[in-house]
Order: structure tokens, then C-alpha cells, then sequence
């Protein structure tokens, strides 16, 4: 039997939520979380369907639903059916060249936080009051990251959160300490393992994803000091389009065939371009047959 | 938190659509806006049609809802004003977040004549509690300087959380517990005349910092015990700290709270600290306790709320021990915010269903209220279901102090629920620099200089109370400001109480750094009432723990006479039922402390039954 890759994420991730769940019962019951995968997966089922003609792996569709129901809190089972639902279906009705621009989840979550704050509120609460959930969550995320060739993104973000931290408290005059305290709960370690590294959503150059994740962390910065709660989401909610966008233009087929175009046009070497004649000779339109 | 490693061919497009008819893409964007807005649309809906009973006037709402409340606190003559402590100044920055709690409110009948009355406490330092006497018409005064237990704040000492009053001597008048961030105090009543402090005879500790208490026989001994659940450890003096690093170590899991006590009366005027040895292990956070018999054994139960981690459920095991059942029961699986705990039966099944309030701040975090509700019968280890979102009491804001009572007479227990945190600037709030540090690991925030100064702003602050009307089938429905509950102050406690002897629950509301609230409540006529004053013999004289089961109209219902409930408070001892339209009640079932069962069939309604129990 052929090991699944998608397996390397899928197993930590539900392994870290068991463990959080039985130890700390940081799911607030199951009905969440149930909710969520299921409606995830169905809605992921229909979607494929209708969309593509066939049943599509489901394995995305899961974690679409994992990460609503750790991210999602409410008393109420509504929000966690929605913003599954929600998540799944922009993958299809937000697309550009048949490309989804938004993390789903994120996107859903965001989607959430904005339109419907009165039933909804982000994990803020850290799980246990001991060091060892954040190591394991640390371990675990890292080790599937790196597996999955995502680790420079995490460093990257990591890295940026806390220059951009020193930058915030410097600006408001406020303790370094304080600022720093989200990325030492579970929902910036999950944010930072999981949501910025989505490789459907980040540029394909590994420079790029870095300093794609940089300007995640600086408009985090920027919202922060707007006293933006969801900072985060809301970041990578509003940065991650652009450059996919830019990117899927880089690398069009229109733009390849005007490059090819352009490619086959004459080539000038720099003593031509110096001894170049104005375009207004005749002879600048034909080859140099030499 | 979308992908797998699967999807390493980063870049590459999606598997391409393939072209799904346009009119069916269209249809799925469409599902896709209408999702996305349906929340907003479900919000506008259901707030214009809170705002149209809100409108309602005062004799709309008697006819509507069956009664009215009126705040008449000037026209009484009670004029109290709440004023927080001033703590170390190393928590200046934090002060009104730490220094948040205080205000409290207990019923007493202090002179034994016939007529509530009304104890408050002030929290600073210096500050005077009072005792407000009930004249008989219509208006209190202030006797507590009189009688020796205004001036209980002084420097040194400490400052008043809260109190409860009981007969620990069986002298027939009730005696003050006083607990305190600081020295706790016990004033024995003589005889309604005066106060005698008797602290240091009772045997109680120097220091505790705690924020409730309740009197509760637990062995059946007929004499009053004392639980009382600390916040912050004893060890910490509040007004001379030696480190900043006294909160909580978590907002959800903290454990370095402080310790819970159970004190055993000898008989003789002293009390034996038994708390661990009985069981009693916990240092969380405690905010609330309230005791009742859940698993009809006899003996009563405690339950515990704890701010920053789970609640718990004791069970009594006859008096030798308790147990803790909280996950087993369900009660203390999820960590929230417990800030009140009270018993009573609101869906009239003869069980003790239990309200226990939380956080609900929109978008940055939801713990939800509790309604707890027993899914197994008397006699067995209770488990119990929330059903607070289906009867429609989960949500209402930063909820503090709540209390069962048939504010309508109907025949139905309705909520009365205090709400607000920190009212300080309205448009200003310090909900981002809460979230920011709440999250953090418990190095960062269990240190007080982590926090971000709170300057002036608001934390959940300037939210209304909810009155919340049972409509018999499991519903509840908020109609505070329609019945004239139009309070937005910090509120804290609340306790009812039928302060005019005219068969309608009154109340009365204490509020952080702010006035107290005294809301007569008038009720329509055509609804009956009957209600019922008992005192123990071979149970402890105040009675309490005693249960009460009405049956009337193929109905039943139980209440019982509490030592303290809900947040920093206590009923009325007299224990009020509404009959509606019922003109005859078949019989009461009294359930005494001592485990005597006497039946009294046929009281007459619309009348106040003095009841002692038989020997």
C-alpha cells in the first residue's frame, strides 16, 4: 500500500487537536468540530461535482474543517456550518484562471469576525498553563512544515511578528513583552504553522513567499496599532490575493506568448543598440542576416 | 490551514473547472452572497423586533408581561453609593480590571419584625457598609453605624466582598458573615439590637481573599457551616504586594487561586476549618457558590464557579466527604468565566436546574451563560445538558449576578441577570490590549506589569441587566427594558426579596462603583401567590437548606431556603411561589435540614405561612 503524503499534515494537526481536546477540552465540546468537518466535507463533495464532474480529495476539505473549529468560538453550532460552508464554496466561486485566490478557512473566518461578531470570536485563550502544549504544537507543526518544504514561510512570519513587535511597542510606548504575548498562545502558533504557508495560496518563489509573509506581518502590524483584534486574519485575508494574482500574471500563457513573441523578435546586442539606426530607417525592421 | 503536502506543485493552478452550466455557476454565487450576508439580515430582523418591545410602557407591560419594575431607591431613602478599592499601587495601571468586584447585597430580617432587610457593602478602604432597616412604609434607614457593622473597612483590614447571614447559634436571630479581600468577620446578632464581632472565638483565619460564602449544614448536625471560595491565595495582601505576579496564570486552566474553605460549627461559638480533609482541594479562582441537595440524598451539595477554568460540583456523601463530580456531570467540562451560581427550578419539574453566568463579549469572546438542566432523575449521580442557548439566556453580555424568582407570579421562575464589567469611556474600549495579553503564555500574563494601562477605557462596560421572563415551555425572553429594569451601571449582585409584604418579588441590584438599585416591582392582579416562612428545630433555626415543594394545579415546584446564591448574595430566607391563576394550592411537601418531611395540605393562597418544624 502507497503511504498518502497528505497524511504528514493531516495526522499532526488531528493528533494536536485530540490531545488539546482531552486535556484542556479546548474544542468546548464536540458539536463544533463535528459540525464543521462534516459540513466541510459535504459541502467539498457537492462542490467537486458540480464543478469539476468528479469527487474530489477530500483530505483539504478536512482541514478546512479542523482549522474552522479550532479557530471558530461560539456557544452557537450555526457559525461553525457556515463558515465551513462558506470556506469551501470561495474555493469555487472565487477564482481567477481557475485558481482560488483566498484561504478558505481564513477567508471564512474573516467572513465571520465581520459580518457576524454578536455570535462569533476568535480562539485567544491558550491551551493548559504549562509550557508542553506549545512545544508539541511547535514540534509537530514544524516537523510537518518542513516536510511539506514550508518551514522558510513560518521562520519568515515568526521572525517578521517579532520585529514588528518591537516596532508596535516602541510606537505606543508600550512593554515588548505584551506585544509579543499572542505568538506564545496556540492560535498564533496555528496561525503561523498552518494558515500563512498555504501553498494554494502563496506565490509558488520561495523569495517571494518570504517577503509575501513579511508584508502579512508588517499589515498585521499596521492594524494592530488600529487596535484590530483579528489582526492577523484580517492581514492575511487582505494581503494574500495580490501577489497570486500578480503571479498567476508573471506567469500567464499570454504573457509566455508575448515573451515568446518578443522573443522572436530581433535581438540587439549592445554594439547594434549603439550603432541602432532611428526607427524611422527601413533598415531597423529587417534582421541582420549575420 | 487549507492544504496538504500534496499540494507542493505550488503555484499550479487548481484542477481546471470543468464548465459547469454558466446558469448553475450563477446559482452558486448567489447561495454564496445570500450566506454571506444572512447573518446581517438575521441581525437587523431580530433587533428591530427587540427594539418594538422595548417601547412598551409601563401599563403595556403589566398587561403584557404581568408586572412592572419601578426604581425607587431615592423615594426610599437609600442613597448608596459603591466605591472600589484602591489596591498596591504597583496595579495602578490595571486597577479598575483587578479592584472590579465588591458590590454586594444580602437579605436579612435582622430585628425579627416581619420585614426585610437590606445589607450592602462599599469596597474601599474606609468606606462604610450598610444596613438598611425596613420602616414597614416604604422607605429604609441606614442603622448600621448604630448597630457596630458600618465601619468594617477599616485600614488594615481589608474590604468588604460580600456577606451572608445565618443563625450559626440557634439564638433565633440571624448572624452577619462578612468576607473580605483581607480579614473575614463573623458579628453575632443580639438580638436585633446590635453586633458583636466574634471573629477571633470563632476560630476564623487572619487573611483570605475571598468573594463568596455560603451557610450550609453539610453533616445534618443542625448547625449552620460555612464555605467560603477564595480568589486570590491567602498569602497575598492586595494593598502591600511583594511581586506583581499574583493573576491568573491562565484565563482558562488557572489553578494558583485561592483555596477553598469549609468551616465545621463545634456547637460552642467555634468553627474547625475542614475543607481539605472533606475534599475541598481546589485553588482556582472561586466567584460564586451556591448549595443544594442535587442528588436528593439529603445532604446538600455545593457547587462552585470559577472564574478562569472549570466550575465544580461537590457531592455531599453524607457528611463525611465531597466528592467532585463537575466532568462526570458535565457542570465542569468547559473552562469559562463562573461569576454566579444559582439553583432553582425553572422548568417546574421538581429538580434544581442551576444558572451560572459568563462572558459574552461579540467578536472577541464567547463563553456563554450555563443553564444547566438535570437529565437524570432524583436519587442518582446528576448529569446534567446546557440548555441555555435553546431557553435563549446564553448570551447577554459580561454577566455577573443572577437569581431565580416568579417575578410575575405566573407560576414560572423567571431571571433576573446583572451584566457590565468596567464602564469607563463609551467610545474608548480595552478589549484589543485584553485580547492581545489574554492569549499569551502564563509567564506573560500572570504578571500584572504585562498588562497595558487600562486608561480610562471601557471593558464590556455600559451593558444593560436582562430580566428574562420564562414563558413556561423552556423559553425565556428578555424583557428588561420593557418591565423598566433600564439600568446600565456595573452591575454585580442581585437578590430578591418581597420587601412590603404585598406577595410580589422585589429587587434589588448593587453595582460596582455605582449606586444601589432598589426596583419595586408591581405585578397585575390576576395572578395568586403563596409564601412561606420556616424555621428549624431540630434543623439548624434559619432553615436553611430546607426544600420546599409545591404542588398546585396538576404543578409542582421547589425551592428551598438558601444561605447565600447567585454573585456576593443572598435572598430573602422566605421562600415565595406564584400560582397563577391557581386560587388553591393542594399541598407543600417540606423537606427539612434534620430529614424530617412534614406535608401541609391546602395552605390558603395570596398569604405569608409562618412554619416551625415539628419536633
Amino acid at each position: 500500500m502507497r503511504y498518502d503524503r497528505r497524511l504528514t499534515l493531516l495526522v499532526p494537526i488531528s493528533l494536536i487537536l485530540l490531545g488539546a481536546q482531552w486535556s484542556f477540552g479546548i474544542l468546548h465540546g464536540y458539536r463544533g468540530i463535528v459540525a464543521a468537518v462534516v459540513t466541510s466535507i459535504a459541502a467539498e463533495a457537492a462542490l467537486s461535482r458540480i464543478f469539476l464532474g468528479r469527487a474530489r480529495n477530500l483530505a483539504s476539505a478536512y482541514m478546512s474543517g479542523v482549522s474552522v473549529s479550532i479557530m471558530v468560538r461560539s456557544p452557537l453550532l450555526w457559525p461553525f456550518l457556515l463558515c465551513a460552508v462558506v470556506s469551501i464554496m470561495s474555493k469555487y466561486v472565487l477564482r481567477v484562471n481557475g485558481r482560488h485566490i483566498f484561504n478558505p478557512s481564513n477567508l471564512g473566518i474573516c467572513a465571520l469576525l465581520f459580518l457576524a461578531p454578536y455570535a462569533v470570536a476568535p480562539m485567544m485563550v491558550q491551551w493548559g498553563n504549562s509550557i508542553w502544549p506549545m512545544l508539541i504544537i511547535w514540534v509537530a507543526g514544524a516537523y510537518a512544515v518542513w516536510r511539506a518544504d514550508r518551514a522558510h514561510v513560518t521562520a519568515a512570519y515568526v521572525v517578521s511578528f517579532f520585529f514588528f513587535a518591537f516596532v508596535r511597542s516602541l510606537i505606543v510606548h508600550g512593554s515588548f513583552v505584551s506585544e509579543i504575548a499572542p505568538i506564545t498562545g496556540p492560535m498564533y502558533q496555528l496561525f503561523a504553522l498552518f494558515m500563512v504557508t498555504d501553498p494554494k495560496t502563496t506565490v509558488s518563489s520561495r523569495p517571494w513567499a518570504v517577503a509575501v509573509v513579511v508584508v502579512v506581518a508588517f499589515v498585521e502590524m499596521i492594524l494592530r496599532l488600529n487596535q484590530v483584534i483579528y489582526a492577523p486574519f484580517y492581514a492575511l485575508f487582505l494581503v494574500t490575493p495580490v501577489p497570486l494574482l500578480v503571479e498567476m500574471w508573471w506567469k500567464s500563457p499570454a504573457r509566455a506568448r508575448r515573451l515568446e513573441h518578443e522573443a522572436a523578435a530581433p535581438v540587439l546586442s549592445p554594439e547594434r543598440v549603439w550603432s541602432r539606426p532611428t526607427p524611422a530607417s527601413p533598415r531597423s525592421l529587417h534582421r541582420n542576416p549575420s | 490551514m487549507s492544504w496538504s503536502p500534496d499540494d507542493r506543485a505550488r503555484g499550479a493552478p487548481d484542477a481546471r473547472p470543468r464548465e459547469a452550466h454558466p446558469l448553475l455557476r450563477l446559482l452558486v454565487a448567489v447561495v454564496f452572497l445570500a450566506l454571506l450576508v444572512s447573518p446581517v439580515v438575521v441581525r437587523r430582523l431580530s433587533q428591530a423586533a427587540a427594539v418594538t418591545s422595548s417601547g412598551t410602557s409601563r401599563a403595556a407591560a403589566l398587561a403584557r408581561y404581568g408586572f412592572a419594575l419601578e426604581d425607587v431607591s431615592r423615594a426610599a431613602g437609600i442613597h448608596f453609593m459603591h466605591q472600589s478599592p484602591t489596591l498596591d499601587p504597583k496595579l495602578a495601571p490595571i486597577m479598575p480590571v483587578v479592584a472590579s468586584v465588591g458590590a454586594s447585597v444580602s437579605i436579612v430580617d435582622f430585628d425579627r419584625d416581619g420585614r426585610p432587610d437590606i445589607y450592602v457593602t462599599n469596597s474601599a478602604v474606609g468606606g462604610q457598609n450598610a444596613l438598611y432597616r425596613n420602616r414597614g412604609d416604604g422607605t429604609f434607614e441606614d442603622v448600621a453605624p448604630k448597630l457596630g457593622i458600618a465601619d468594617v473597612n477599616r485600614p488594615g483590614t481589608g474590604v468588604s466582598m460580600g456577606t451572608v447571614w445565618g443563625d450559626y447559634d440557634n439564638d433565633g436571630y440571624e448572624d452577619l458573615f462578612l468576607y473580605k479581600w483581607g480579614r473575614v468577620e463573623l458579628y453575632h446578632n443580639d438580638h436585633g439590637r446590635g453586633f458583636t464581632r466574634v471573629t477571633e472565638q470563632a476560630g476564623l483565619p487572619r487573611w483570605m481573599n475571598a468573594n463568596t460564602a455560603v451557610w450550609l449544614d453539610y453533616d445534618g448536625d443542625g448547625r449552620l457551616d460555612l464555605f467560603v471560595g477564595a480568589y486570590f491565595p491567602a498569602q497575598v495582601d492586595l494593598w502591600h504586594l511583594n511581586t506583581t505576579r499574583i493573576l491568573p496564570e491562565s484565563f482558562e486552566y488557572a489553578q494558583n487561586g485561592g483555596g477553598n474553605y469549609l468551616f465545621h460549627n463545634l456547637g460552642n461559638g467555634r468553627f474547625e476549618e475542614v475543607g481539605r480533609g472533606m475534599g475541598l482541594t481546589s485553588t482556582r479562582w472561586t466567584l460564586a457558590a451556591a448549595a443544594a441537595d442535587v442528588n436528593g440524598d439529603g445532604y446538600p451539595d455545593l457547587f462552585v464557579a470559577n472564574d478562569f477554568g472549570i466550575d465544580e460540583l461537590y457531592l455531599n456523601e453524607h457528611g463525611r466527604r465531597f466528592r467532585e463530580i463537575g466532568r462526570a456531570s458535565s457542570v465542569g467540562r468547559t473552562p469559562k468565566s463562573g461569576m454566579n451560581a444559582s439553583f432553582g427550578d425553572a422548568l417546574n419539574r421538581g429538580q434544581w436546574d442551576l444558572f451560572v453566568s459568563n462572558i459574552a463579549e461579540p467578536g472577541v469572546l464567547l463563553h456563554g451563560n450555563d443553564f444547566w438542566v438535570p437529565v437524570t432523575d432524583s436519587g442518582q449521580v446528576p448529569r446534567y445538558r446546557d440548555m441555555a442557548g435553546p431557553a435563549g439566556v446564553e448570551l447577554a453580555g459580561w454577566s455577573y449576578g443572577a437569581q431565580f424568582g416568579d417575578l410575575n407570579n405566573d407560576g414560572w421562575l423567571d431571571l433576573y441577570l446583572t451584566n457590565g464589567f468596567l464602564s469607563g469611556e463609551k467610545r474608548e474600549s480595552y478589549w484589543y490590549d485584553y485580547s492581545m495579553v489574554a492569549g499569551g503564555n502564563r509567564n506573560i500574563i500572570a504578571d500584572a506589569r504585562n498588562w497595558p494601562p487600562v486608561a480610562g477605557r471601557s471593558l464590556s462596560g455600559h451593558q444593560r441587566d436582562r430580566v428574562w421572563l420564562n414563558d413556561g415551555a423552556g423559553r425565556f425572553q428578555d424583557v428588561s427594558a420593557a418591565v423598566g429594569a433600564r439600568g446600565n451601571y456595573d452591575g454585580r449582585a442581585v437578590a430578591l426579596a418581597d420587601l412590603w409584604n404585598r406577595g410580589a418579588l422585589d429587587v434589588v441590584v448593587a453595582n460596582q462603583h455605582g449606586p444601589l438599585q432598589l426596583y419595586r416591582n408591581t405585578v397585575a392582579q390576576n395572578n395568586n401567590w403563596i409564601t412561606f416562612d420556616l424555621e428549624g428545630t431540630r434543623s439548624n433555626r434559619s432553615a436553611i437548606g430546607a426544600e420546599l415543594r409545591l404542588y398546585w394545579a396538576g404543578m409542582q415546584q421547589v425551592q428551598q431556603v438558601t444561605g447565600g446564591s447567585g454573585f456576593a448574595a443572598q435572598n430573602d430566607r422566605r421562600v415565595h411561589f406564584g400560582l397563577g391563576r391557581a386560587t388553591r394550592v393542594d399541598r407543600l411537601v417540606i423537606r427539612w435540614p434534620s430529614g424530617r418531611v412534614q406535608t401541609i395540605a391546602d395552605p390558603a393562597v395570596n398569604a405569608f405561612h409562618r412554619i416551625v418544624e415539628p419536633r
